[in-house]
């Protein structure tokens, strides 16, 4: 039924959020890119002239970057396995017929309402915290000496911390996709004398196959830019333990205030990015295709 | 009652929420420290003085401040009309011509009870581009009764070698008593303020005068090296992410014997409102070397400054002069005590026989005020005026990089060797990409 | 989902449900009453639970120190108005994309949530420099604009993925008829997209709400949002925990409300084609 017209029509319904969002990615995108090759200080005005590839350079051969590219990847990842396995249990406990399933369904999905700065405050300071946060005082009714959270484990609480946040959203998502799992095929499968195992093996984790993408795909493209829940508990340290991508090229975009090598960075971090993007299009083609 | 007074709170805010009436509204950037939002608690006197003056204020963390208001003045942004600002930035935006000179600020401002060390920090090319708000040198705070308890006296100029061993002393973990706090949390405002005080007091300098680094000299190695070992065996745990503020919340509920931090946390640990140990509390002067007549130089003020091309000048210059006014201090003083207002600008404060009556730390803070030379503050010489910091636009990237990795070696991530090579390494890179490097 | 357990199973899940339920929970609920501590308390070891003085003091104390019920109107303006303006944007997007594939649907979609995947901080000089020259900086309009823009690749994608799943026949049916486009939207798909619909937006205001980058960046008085509100809490000097879970509390009400009362139709739409 695609006709001439409809096809023409459908262009121009589309027109205004491609043109939007191309205007939005490539002006910001063109002066970033011509930046970049500028020696360009925000103190210190009238001295951008032409840089060449100078900023790159200086950017790639930051003793931070490789430990920040490293960092990026591990955080990703650890939070998407946390979430993921975690929501996921979540989702199977709340898909029993349990007593008072729509309260613990309310408790579960809090987190993810709120702000990011806000958790990342409450855990650092109510629970983190050495002396007065809630694990130091577990610790010391249990007669353990308390553990500095931020400064000896750096990057795992970053990944606690974000995690509790998106593990909500991946339970939500995963919890829908599980009430639509055809409840005959179930049955059978338990008539058939198949254990639990297996029926979640063979017949609830490929239905979930789609869903777990979509999850994977959303929280990848927040979690790369994962930015105030760093710069409010650690500030990327101790030395450069929990700096991601992001927060370093904060620190040279808004602690340096070199406009010029933060562009570099921003622009090698777009190029990562697109690779993230392609490996997931790969991903998604694979599995949500229709 | 309290209830009562929430919602009348809540429908002044819907009040506010439309402040059409006045003529001019100015946006005031400030830091969120007691100081500051003593300021915006008391500002109705302001307005009601000024009729056709309505303020609005933006308070933020130090960092966030930062940022923002180094965004809006070198884009020329112009989101601000008056702005909270370190004596760090005032020179360096006075050259660029970011800054509107402040010499008129009224008949009755006199601008020469300022006290000079302070003034001359904000001055340049003779000119005032600032009003300092409150200021500030470092000083030692300890609890006087955990001394008594341990035996020990505080001589009123001690070195660096009895702190060590008093702290050691008293450290009692059973008990959550630490013998010293001292900043570790990374950044050139917090771990490197108090590690360059002590490195300058120590006889080390950050550059040498072709500006190459010193961090590969034996008395960084010496300064840094009895900050770690001195903090494993009486600091707090978690003392690496801690900075003024945390220390200061420790300080006050009794977890530390001695703390060096800016002097006018003074007036926070003596103030019985929020301090357990406001009755036990000493001073005296920042430790120094053995054999060097030096404390460390720290010195810092908070200033009010108006970006040039305001439109709004008069207003703006009307309500400085009211903030750093005799009259703002008075005030204060009624309402809130001799013992909180903002210390460490007038030198009419500091001869106040209410003002010193009411604050033990008059006599010390004077003396660390005037003690510090931002001129020379090395024992060698150095190309660079400062203290606790450095005057290069630079500093504020090179020093939060720096202080990450002094950080990483007090949370013993890294030893004090690896962290210092870090620190020469960067600092050597980003001054040759600076350009002072040849 | 109907299945039975056996009595004693029942009993054993809803204990665990519930004891990670609450677990998750807790760090929100420990914000909520440390709120109403008073500064002492808050950082009493052993904590208190639930036997503690009482008090709204720390309320008073934020509510004089900054003007929040501004911040939440900002708050309100942001996000909702860019979920409005985003919808109008969207939904045609997803709807021609949805029932005019075409080759390169596929690619289109996939370019726009990989403009998501910039890192902010990387562009934030160039929309500063902007928004300064077009006297957007620290302006709703600005903000909600920005918002609208961070927002649209994933209200496209949601909104198409809840299309797709509209039967075409029922379209073809229609267009029989003899009905026009507008008649087709208006009486066809609008009744069967609202939940999609609804859903997108929920999302869509949660994410603009709980932005912190841009909100925080583009803003100093005028059109500064909740995020900028609790920014000055970060931190500031002595003992503060009470009087910042006070204003965490402050923070993150009126959403987690908002977030409650609409979470089975939030939950709805929230499959982004992943059920089928």
């Amino acid at each position: 039924m695609a006709t001439m017209h409809t096809r023409s029509i459908a262009r121009l319904m589309m027109a205004p959020s491609v043109i939007l969002l191309l205007g939005w990615m490539l002006i910001p995108l063109s002066m970033t890119l011509y930046f970049s090759f500028l020696r360009y200080n925000l103190l210190m005005p009238g001295m951008e002239d032409w840089a060449g590839v100078f900023n790159y350079e200086y950017f790639v051969t930051d003793p931070a970057f490789v430990t920040a590219l490293v960092n990026t990847l591990v955080l990703v990842g650890s939070v998407l396995v946390i979430s993921v396995g975690g929501g996921l249990l979540m989702a199977l406990l709340l898909n029993q017929p349990i007593f008072g399933q729509g309260i613990v369904r309310l408790l579960v999905i809090a987190p993810f309402f709120v702000m990011p700065t806000v958790s990342a405050l409450v855990w650092k300071n109510m629970f983190m915290h050495p002396v007065y946060g809630l694990f130091a005082s577990l610790a010391h009714g249990l007669g353990l000496p308390a553990i500095d959270w931020l400064s000896s484990a750096p990057l795992l609480s970053i990944i606690l911390i974000v995690s509790w946040q998106w593990l909500p959203f991946a339970a939500l998502i995963l919890l829908t996709a599980l009430q639509s799992l055809d409840e005959e095929q179930m049955e059978a499968a338990e008539m058939d004398g198949a254990s639990a195992v297996r029926r979640f093996a063979h017949i609830t984790l490929p239905h979930l196959a789609r869903a777990i993408t979509v999850v994977i795909l959303i929280e990848t493209i927040f979690l790369l830019s994962v930015f105030a829940e760093i710069l409010v508990t650690t500030s990327g340290g101790p030395g450069y333990d929990s700096t991601n991508l992001s927060y370093l090229i904060y620190t040279q975009a808004l602690l340096q205030f070199d406009v010029g090598g933060a562009s570099a960075g921003g622009i090698i971090a777009v190029i990562l990015a697109n690779i993230v993007a392609i490996f997931l299009i790969r991903l998604i083609g694979k599995n949500l295709e229709t | 009652m309290k209830l009562s007074r929430l919602l009348l709170g809540t429908c002044a805010a819907v009040a506010l929420t439309a402040p059409a009436l006045a003529d001019t509204t100015l946006t005031i950037a400030t830091v969120n420290n007691g100081d500051m939002i003593r300021m915006q608690k008391l500002s109705g006197d302001f307005e009601a003085k000024n009729p056709g003056i309505a303020l609005e204020w933006v308070t933020m963390e130090e960092n966030t401040l930062r940022q923002k208001v180094t965004t809006d003045i070198a884009t020329k942004g112009g989101q601000y009309d008056v702005m909270t600002i370190g004596n760090y930035e005032v020179r360096i935006w006075a050259k660029q011509g970011w800054l509107l000179p402040l010499d008129d600020l009224g008949d009755d401002y006199d601008a020469d009870d300022i006290m000079p060390a302070i003034r001359q920090g904000l001055t340049y090319e003779g000119t005032l581009y600032a009003a300092p708000f409150y200021g500030e040198s470092s000083m030692l705070m300890y609890r006087t009764d955990l001394f008594e308890k341990a035996g020990l006296t505080m001589p009123d100029d001690p070195t660096w070698s009895f702190i060590g061993e008093a702290a050691r002393k008293i450290t009692d973990t059973n008990d959550g008593v630490y013998g010293i706090c001292l900043r570790g949390k990374a950044g050139w405002g917090e771990n490197m303020a108090f590690i360059t005080t002590l490195a300058n007091s120590m006889g080390a300098r950050w550059f040498d005068m072709d500006w190459h680094p010193q961090f590969d000299q034996p008395e960084w190695k010496a300064a840094l090296q009895y900050y770690v070992d001195l903090m494993e065996d009486a600091g707090p745990p978690g003392a690496s992410t801690n900075g003024f503020n945390e220390n200061l919340a420790l300080f006050q509920s009794g977890k530390c014997g001695m703390w060096i931090d800016a002097t006018v946390a003074a007036s926070f640990v003596t103030n019985p409102a929020e301090s357990k140990v406001a009755e036990d509390v000493g001073f005296a002067l920042t430790p120094h070397g053995e054999g060097i007549d030096k404390h460390g130089s720290w010195l810092w003020t908070w200033n009010l400054g108006i970006p040039a091309g305001s439109e709004k000048v008069d207003a703006a210059k009307a309500f400085i002069a009211w903030a750093t006014s005799k009259a703002y201090t008075e005030m204060v003083a009624e309402k809130d005590g001799w013992a909180n207002v903002p210390p460490g600008t007038r030198t009419s404060l500091y001869e106040n026989p209410k003002y010193q009556e009411a604050a033990a730390f008059a006599d010390v803070t004077l003396k660390a005020i005037n003690a510090a030379d931002p001129e020379n503050p090395a024992v060698e010489p150095v190309p660079y005026v400062g203290g606790q910091w450095v005057g290069i636009p630079e500093f504020q990237g090179i020093g939060t990089a720096v202080g990450q990795q002094f950080s990483a070696a007090l949370a013993g991530n890294i030893t004090v060797d690896q962290a210092l090579q870090n620190a020469q390494r960067f600092t050597e890179r980003e001054m040759t990409k600076g350009g002072y490097i040849q | 989902m109907a299945r039975t357990l056996t009595p004693k199973r029942k009993v054993a899940f809803t204990v665990l449900a519930w004891v990670l339920g609450l677990l998750i929970f807790f760090p929100i609920l420990w914000t909520v009453l440390t709120s109403f501590k008073t500064e002492g308390e808050a950082i009493a070891n052993p904590p208190s639970f639930l036997f503690f003085d009482w008090t709204l003091e720390n309320y008073t104390e934020v509510q004089e120190r900054s003007n929040y019920l501004r911040h939440v109107i900002n708050s309100v303006v942001i996000s909702f108005g860019s979920t409005a303006i985003g919808l109008l944007i969207a939904v045609p997007a997803a709807w021609a994309m949805a029932f005019s594939p075409t080759k390169r649907t596929k690619g289109i979609l996939m370019w726009m949530l990989s403009t998501k995947m910039l890192p902010a901080v990387g562009v934030m000089m160039p929309i500063y420099l902007i928004f300064r020259d077009l006297g957007l900086l620290d302006t709703l309009l600005g903000l909600t604009i920005v918002m609208t823009m961070v927002n649209l690749p994933i209200m496209v994608w949601m909104l198409y993925t809840y299309f797709k799943e509209i039967p075409g026949d029922i379209l073809e049916a229609a267009r029989m008829d003899g009905a026009q486009l507008g008649q087709e939207i208006l009486y066809v798909l609008a009744p069967m997209a609202v939940p999609g619909i609804a859903s997108t937006c929920l999302l869509n205001i949660i994410l603009a709400w709980n932005e912190a980058f841009w909100t925080l960046n583009l803003t100093a008085a005028d059109a500064a949002p909740l995020t900028a509100f609790i920014a000055s809490y970060s931190s500031p000097e002595g003992l503060f925990w009470a009087k910042l879970s006070a204003a965490s509390t402050m923070a993150i009400a009126p959403i987690l409300i908002l977030g409650w009362f609409s979470q089975r139709q939030l939950v709805r739409g929230l499959t982004f084609g992943a059920v089928k």
